[in-house]
């Protein structure tokens, strides 16, 4: 299938969207594992500019750095979703907020 | 021989060395013996070079025993200068320090048991090194060393009975004031490197000679003059001399009277180039001289203290030889130095033998009628005395006389103001000796007295003190005008010598009408209350103590105790602490422990970076 | 015909984004957010990269999302999960990540509001992602095999306690 001719701007906008979407989710959620998954949001949205920007120019660097992100994005899970697991043994809860004995 | 000169200080140090090692060791014999012998070694050699000196004709000569550093181009060594005014200062420190560590070997004059014995003859000994290194010394440097080495050896020696606080305060005073003027001496000694790159005196005295115009030496010339009247008492630093009779009279006799304390008078003689390159500095040691010798002079006249009289005597002889160097009569200067070294130490001796025998009495108004009972003591102060007011024919007469001649060539002011402390000088010596020895016995002294109460080992200084009090100036001034430039002006004889002469006779007669034949009744002066006042004003030394108490210790004091926990410098750390510890509070309740809100500042600070970013471009 | 299709699966995107993030059910989130993802990979194809389009349905929604999917089914949030979820998301907790976003979002269009570069209708092969990975890029896919095997390490480090745990807390 031939490639179309879409806008560079019109995917950055794009990229910039989802990337505000999962900001917003990770400031809002008190479950971790919404605040997780908006983390994915974030990072998936990065992994679109680098995709748009190597599209423009029409060389791999895009797409490499987009496996880079995804090897970050499967390391953070794996790490991210031990970590959920330990939170829910010992407080058995997902709010952040009662693991705040970080309080200064 | 004259190369051997080294040895003259050696002898001392070897004693102090061995003293010092075996404090509380060596039986007391032992102890007195090496003190006393290692300086009367020292003595010889040092009168065998005098003369093999004289014979040699009188060339100066340098011994280097070896460079003490190098230092780019500044190696001083530790090398010895010999010349006239060496010698003279080398025959008073082992001649006369001799005599007074024989004396201080009996136990009659120290009192002390074993321990304190050999700790008194190691700090002598030391006392003894470091004057001769002072005075030996070819560069400023060696000077210096031995000038600070003496100090020392006084502080320790003023507080030599430490069990009183008293004593310990004296010491530290006399330390603390000479201080000053060893600053002062310190600051001269730099500027003067800073000048002529070198320390050696004779070449620098070239070179000062050589480039330096009158008047431009003035500066070096006053610091150097802060050291000396530090060191010999003169004012306005001159406050520690009568504390530091605390020490034992020996102490006096050696340090406090006919060695230490002129210092000062060696050292602006060895530097006179300078101070004839800067008249008014040269004025100044007139004047301080003056005026420092008339002070102390009416303080001696009031004083019941006998040993405090002697220290302000000496104080007032001291002015003299200022005086003397003032006017450039430096060979008179050095004369009377010579000649008050005999008669001072004298005195010194003869009262530590009436102090002894009186049980530790210093208040002459509770002694009286000692002339039978202490037959030595007697002719040692008589003697002493008389020449300490320049008795025609005593050796104070015949160096005192040309001071008082070359004055009156310069300004008769000067004259006449040395005259009226030769005048009161008078009074206040043979008001000494006739309140004393004559009149009613007031305090008996301790068994045996006469003749057979005298032990040899003290009765022969003071002989041979008596001797060379009387005949120490009949030889005439010695020979040190080599090392000396010519006084100019010529002594005549006429009424001005008669009348400096004859004043210190009426001041004897004065003396013993007032005080011993009773016939001039001063009743009436005294009771007055200007006479009240003017006794107590000169008793207390014209309040210089009270005014230094008032101007430097206790703002100083005052000071310290406001500083006492060290508020002034401890507030800017504790400030610096108290700061960070407020500002950790602060940042401390960002310390939510609320993910959220960690995410929230995250991204207000990436909404911030971004918002400069693109205010930027 | 082709750029229509972009814009209905950026719509779908940012609306599927929307829905995951304002679920109070973990399990529906999920499926909306993968439901994103899989838009993303037609953006991707839809661009010229079908290399990274495939890897974007194999591993991110395939893989990655699995995981998430048996997280879900470990804890077994359940109705009160729910309840609580509704709780916290109160229309005060919005207002302040809502206008951070929105002026990070005003900003960064503020960056991107130049003139309209079409990107060029050229695709690049898997095969140049090939070379170019085992390239120049050579160090950077060592560093990542070796992020992914910290995460590999933490992971297995992590659930070990909680199941070692977990059995304690049956045995008693």
């Amino acid at each position: 299938m031939e490639a179309v001719s879409v806008p560079l701007e019109h995917g950055l906008v794009l990229a910039a969207l989802l990337f505000s979407l999962g900001l917003i989710g990770v400031m809002v959620r008190r479950n971790l594992l919404f605040i997780l998954m908006s983390l994915e949001i974030m990072l998936n949205s990065t992994a679109l500019a680098f995709i748009m920007v190597g599209a423009r120019w029409a060389k791999p660097d895009g797409q490499v750095m987009f496996m880079l992100i995804l090897t970050v994005a499967a390391a953070e899970v794996a790490v991210g979703l031990g970590l959920l697991l330990q939170l829910h043994h010992r407080f058995r809860s997902l709010d952040t907020n009662a693991a705040s004995h970080l309080r200064g | 021989m004259l190369d051997l000169v080294w040895l003259v200080p050696i002898f001392p140090l070897a004693g102090f060395l061995i003293l010092f090692t075996t404090i509380g060791k060596l039986p007391q014999p032992i102890a007195a013996a090496v003190g006393a012998g290692s300086v009367g070694l020292a003595a010889v050699v040092a009168f065998s070079a005098g003369y093999v000196f004289l014979a040699d004709g009188m060339s100066p000569l340098t011994v280097t025993l070896y460079t003490w550093m190098n230092v780019g181009d500044f190696s001083p060594g530790l090398s010895f200068y010999v010349d006239g005014l060496t010698l003279i200062m080398m025959f008073v420190i082992t001649g006369v320090g001799f005599l007074i560590h024989v004396y201080s070997t009996t136990n009659r004059a120290v009192f002390i048991d074993d321990e304190h014995h050999s700790r008194f003859f190691a700090y002598m000994n030391l006392f003894v090194c470091a004057m001769l290194l002072l005075v030996m010394g070819d560069n400023l440097l060696l000077l210096y060393m031995g000038w600070e080495g003496v100090g020392l050896c006084s502080y320790l020696l003023i507080g030599f009975w430490h069990d009183d606080p008293a004593n310990g305060a004296a010491a530290r005073k006399a330390f603390v004031v000479t201080r000053i003027g060893d600053t002062a001496m310190a600051l001269g000694l730099f500027l003067l490197f800073l000048n002529f790159r070198t320390l050696e005196i004779q070449p620098l005295m070239a070179k000062a000679s050589g480039t330096w115009v009158l008047g431009s030496p003035t500066l070096a010339a006053f610091l150097i003059l802060g050291g000396a009247v530090g060191k010999s008492a003169q004012l306005p630093l001159q406050t520690w001399l009568p504390d530091a009779m605390a020490g034992p009279t020996p102490v006096s006799a050696l340090i406090h009277a006919a060695t230490m304390v002129t210092a000062g008078v060696y050292l602006i003689a060895r530097t006179h180039e300078l101070f004839l390159l800067a008249p008014v500095a040269q004025t100044a040691v007139a004047l301080v001289g003056v005026i420092t010798l008339l002070m102390a002079a009416c303080t001696a006249l009031v004083q019941t203290d006998i040993k405090r009289i002697l220290a302000f005597s000496t104080i007032s002889q001291i002015g003299y030889m200022f005086l003397a160097l003032g006017v450039s009569a430096w060979s008179s200067g050095i004369f009377h130095l010579m000649t008050h070294a005999f008669f001072k130490a004298l005195l010194f001796l003869g009262a530590g033998a009436v102090i002894f025998s009186l049980h530790h009495e210093h208040n002459i108004l509770k002694m009286g009628g000692l002339r039978k009972r202490l037959p030595v003591a007697f002719w040692s102060f008589l003697i002493g005395s008389a020449a300490l007011a320049a008795f025609p024919f005593t050796s104070g007469f015949y160096s005192k006389e040309p001071i008082l001649m070359q004055a009156f060539e310069v300004s008769p002011w000067l004259w006449a103001g040395g005259l009226l402390g030769a005048f009161i000088t008078a009074i206040y010596s043979f008001r000494l000796v006739f309140i004393v020895f004559f009149g009613e016995m007031r305090t008996e002294p301790i068994e045996p007295t006469g003749l057979s109460g005298t032990p040899w080992a003290m009765a022969i200084p003071l002989l041979i003190l008596c001797v060379l009090a009387i005949t120490g100036g009949w030889w005439g001034e010695p020979q040190v005008a080599a090392v000396f430039p010519e006084v100019s002006g010529e002594h005549h004889a006429g009424a001005t010598a008669y009348i400096t002469s004859g004043v210190p006779l009426v001041g004897i007669v004065l003396a013993y009408l007032i005080f011993l034949d009773g016939r001039l009744k001063v009743t009436a002066l005294t009771e007055s209350s200007l006479g009240k006042v003017l006794h107590d004003f000169w008793f207390s030394h014209w309040a210089m103590d009270w005014l230094y108490n008032a101007l430097f210790v206790s703002p100083f004091k005052w000071v310290t105790a406001f500083n006492k926990k060290d508020i002034l410098v401890d507030s800017i750390y504790d400030g610096t602490a108290a700061t960070a510890a407020y500002v950790h509070t602060l940042l401390s309740q960002t310390q939510t422990g609320v993910l959220r809100f960690y995410a929230a500042s995250m991204a207000l600070g990436l909404v911030v970076l971004v918002a400069v970013v693109l205010g930027l471009t | 015909m082709e750029l229509i299709l972009f814009y209905l699966a950026a719509a779908i995107s940012l609306g599927t984004t929307l829905m995951a993030i304002t679920r109070t059910n973990a399990a529906h989130a999920l499926i909306y957010f993968i439901i994103s993802l899989l838009a993303s990979a037609v953006i991707f194809f839809l661009v010229g990269a079908p290399f990274a389009a495939v890897l974007e349905v194999i591993v991110y929604a395939g893989a990655i999302m699995v995981l998430f999917v048996f997280v879900i089914m470990m804890l077994n949030l359940g109705e009160a999960g729910q309840r609580q979820e509704q709780a916290w998301l109160s229309l005060s907790a919005w207002i302040v990540p809502a206008i951070l976003a929105a002026i990070l979002l005003a900003e960064m269009v503020l960056v991107l509001s130049s003139s309209e570069t079409p990107i060029p209708a050229q695709s690049v092969t898997p095969k140049q992602v090939g070379e170019s990975l085992f390239g120049p890029y050579i160090l950077a896919v060592e560093i990542a095999s070796m992020l992914l095997l910290a995460g590999l390490v933490g992971a297995y480090h992590l659930g070990r306690r909680y199941l070692e745990e977990t059995r304690e807390d049956e045995g008693e």
